[in-house]
């Protein structure tokens, strides 16, 4: 279980302090699969960043299953269960599919284990476990071998930083696929991914919608979703590719 | 037999992968002697008459064979340069493994140079692997100044990997190619530098023959207070292509100069050059850590792979 108490996130911006998260306060239950939504710079990615450790808080306490991992840096929340995905995958010069694979599952786990987390990400295991993890690969490419990193390390948390960023419909379709099957009660893990897709959305237990650093719904989807479905808040993944192609 | 004592064994094993006799020819070089020499129907290798080093001839049409030619030095103090001259027929298919190791455990400077000349026959393809390594925990220095000739005719290949990853105190490599009609050089050069280490590699490659093509990449890595110095070029003779690139990440207080160069002496000659030195991205350090890795196991794990 994770709980947030009275977490608050500060950065400097040109004016003085910005508070990016206000006093937010969240009990996450184990086995839940929870999206997070909510407009562009309302402190979604923060959150999952300070729940991770690459961002600290400024006050408040992060709690996993009953112990306090404020003070713990990203490595030790790690190796406590906590699994991150990048909304941009970082690319490395030199690093394969499977050397990122085997650090993150922590052994040297064996090509045919490598090949079942691509499996599960939906690529063909032969022509990606050699490749380099660099600009040849497509963003869909990417970014379902960063689902995989995180897959291969069997965390309690996992969580998804916007993970329909940056790829194509066809990625996206596949992708709604891969949380579908993440969402397996034996696997006892919980998964929170920052989301404005429908799709994702449709699948989840619960929705929070975050803006303005608060969190101002929070509950069942069947109850949320009715309420938001529409807005840019859950968007079709029509509309998804509408968006990108405004920016 | 080949007699080596446990240190000279060890190095063998760092700059060669060997573990015990290769198969084929080989000449092994132990503290300035030769230790072990084994020709084989195709391969021939003799001592030069003058000087120091060894010739080797390599018969035409000489398909799947290779040439083991390591030198290991563990005395302190010790000086030597080798001439190594490879004649390589026509149409040839050959392995060519070189290196050295050093292991200066005195006071006194040791020094490798190593001076080979490769003049590769029509249509041939040679693969030549170059590991220098350096151990050992005296003050004396580990020095290596090797230099390369490569003569290529008409239609003819190298590949050429060198490596420098560990303990060589000051290294200077210079290496001439002079390539005729579709003749094809590739260059990858692997470079780690640490303490007060100063590394410098020097390229000219000229391209004089039509269809001729060279690609030079360079990885390095520069930590401590290491200087390092890349000055390649490339020059473009004929209608011709040449890419030359230099990758490096910098840490600490390295220090490195990256001087890729083309010159192009005909108008259909299509050269590239490419240089990028920076420190390792905090990005990839954050992922890693996500993965449960400490800050100093990301690095290692970055540089390992940039270097592979």
């Amino acid at each position: 279980m994770l709980e947030l108490k009275n977490i608050s996130f500060r950065a400097e911006g040109e004016g003085g302090h910005v508070e990016i998260i206000k006093d937010i306060s969240l009990t996450i239950p184990d086995n839940r699969f929870v999206v997070i939504t909510g407009p562009n710079g309302g402190g979604k990615s923060t959150l999952a960043k300070v729940i991770a450790g690459i961002e600290k808080n400024s006050s408040g306490q992060i709690i996993l299953d009953g112990e306090d991992i404020t003070d713990k840096n990203i490595t030790e929340r790690a190796r406590l269960g906590i699994g991150f995905a990048f909304q941009q995958p970082v690319k490395f010069k030199g690093l394969t599919v499977l050397d990122l694979l085997r650090i993150a599952a922590g052994k040297p786990i064996k090509i045919a284990e490598a090949c079942e987390y691509l499996s599960e990400v939906g690529l063909c295991a032969k022509d990606y476990i050699s490749r380099e993890v660099n600009a040849s690969l497509s963003g869909g490419e990417l970014k379902r071998i960063e689902i995989a990193t995180v897959l291969a390390r069997n965390v309690k948390l996992a969580l998804f930083d916007e993970p329909e960023a940056g790829i194509d419909l066809w990625s996206f379709t596949n992708l709604v696929r891969i949380f579908e099957n993440m969402r397996d009660p034996d696997k006892n893990r919980t998964v929170v991914v920052i989301s404005h897709q429908e799709r994702i959305l449709e699948i989840a237990d619960e929705i929070i919608v975050l803006a303005d650093g608060k969190i101002s719904r929070q509950g069942p989807k069947d109850e949320i979703l009715p309420e938001i479905i529409g807005t840019k808040y859950a968007q079709t993944a029509c509309r998804k590719i509408d968006t990108e192609g405004e920016k | 037999m080949i007699k080596m004592d446990p240190i000279q064994l060890r190095l063998l094993q760092e700059i060669a992968d060997l573990h015990d006799v290769p198969e084929g020819a080989y000449n092994f070089r132990a503290n300035g002697q030769a230790v072990g020499r084994n020709t084989t129907a195709n391969i021939d290798i003799k001592p030069k008459t003058e000087g120091s080093g060894i010739d080797i001839h390599i018969k035409d049409g000489t398909k799947n064979e290779s040439v083991h030619i390591p030198v290991v030095l563990s005395e302190s103090g010790l000086k030597e340069t080798v001439y190594n001259d490879f004649y390589i027929g026509k149409d040839c298919d050959v392995l060519i493994v070189a290196g050295c190791g050093i292991d200066n455990c005195g006071k006194q400077d040791s020094e490798h140079d190593g001076i080979h000349r490769f003049y590769v026959g029509k249509n041939s393809k040679v693969r030549y692997v170059e590991k220098h390594y350096g151990s050992g925990d005296g003050s004396g220095k580990r020095i290596l100044d090797p230099v390369t000739e490569v003569y290529m005719e008409e239609g003819s290949s190298m590949e050429m990997e060198m490596a420098q990853i560990k303990g060589v105190d000051s290294t200077k490599r210079s290496t001439i190619a002079e390539l005729k009609k579709d003749a094809k050089l590739v260059v990858r050069e692997r470079l780690m530098t640490h303490g007060e280490q100063i590394a410098e590699s020097i390229y000219k490659v000229s391209l004089n023959g039509e269809g001729s093509s060279a690609d030079v990449v360079s990885r390095s890595v520069a930590r401590d207070r290491s200087y390092q110095k890349f000055d390649a070029c490339i020059a473009g003779n004929a209608p011709c292509s040449g890419h030359t690139e230099c990758d490096s990440i910098i840490m600490d207080s390295g220090k490195i100069l990256a001087l890729p160069a083309l010159e192009a002496n005909n108008v259909e000659a299509q050269l590239v050059h490419e240089a990028a030195i920076g420190k390792i991205a905090g990005e990839q350090l954050t992922k890693l850590m996500t993965l449960g890795l400490t800050e100093a196991e990301a690095e290692e794990q970055i540089i390992n792979g940039f270097l592979k």
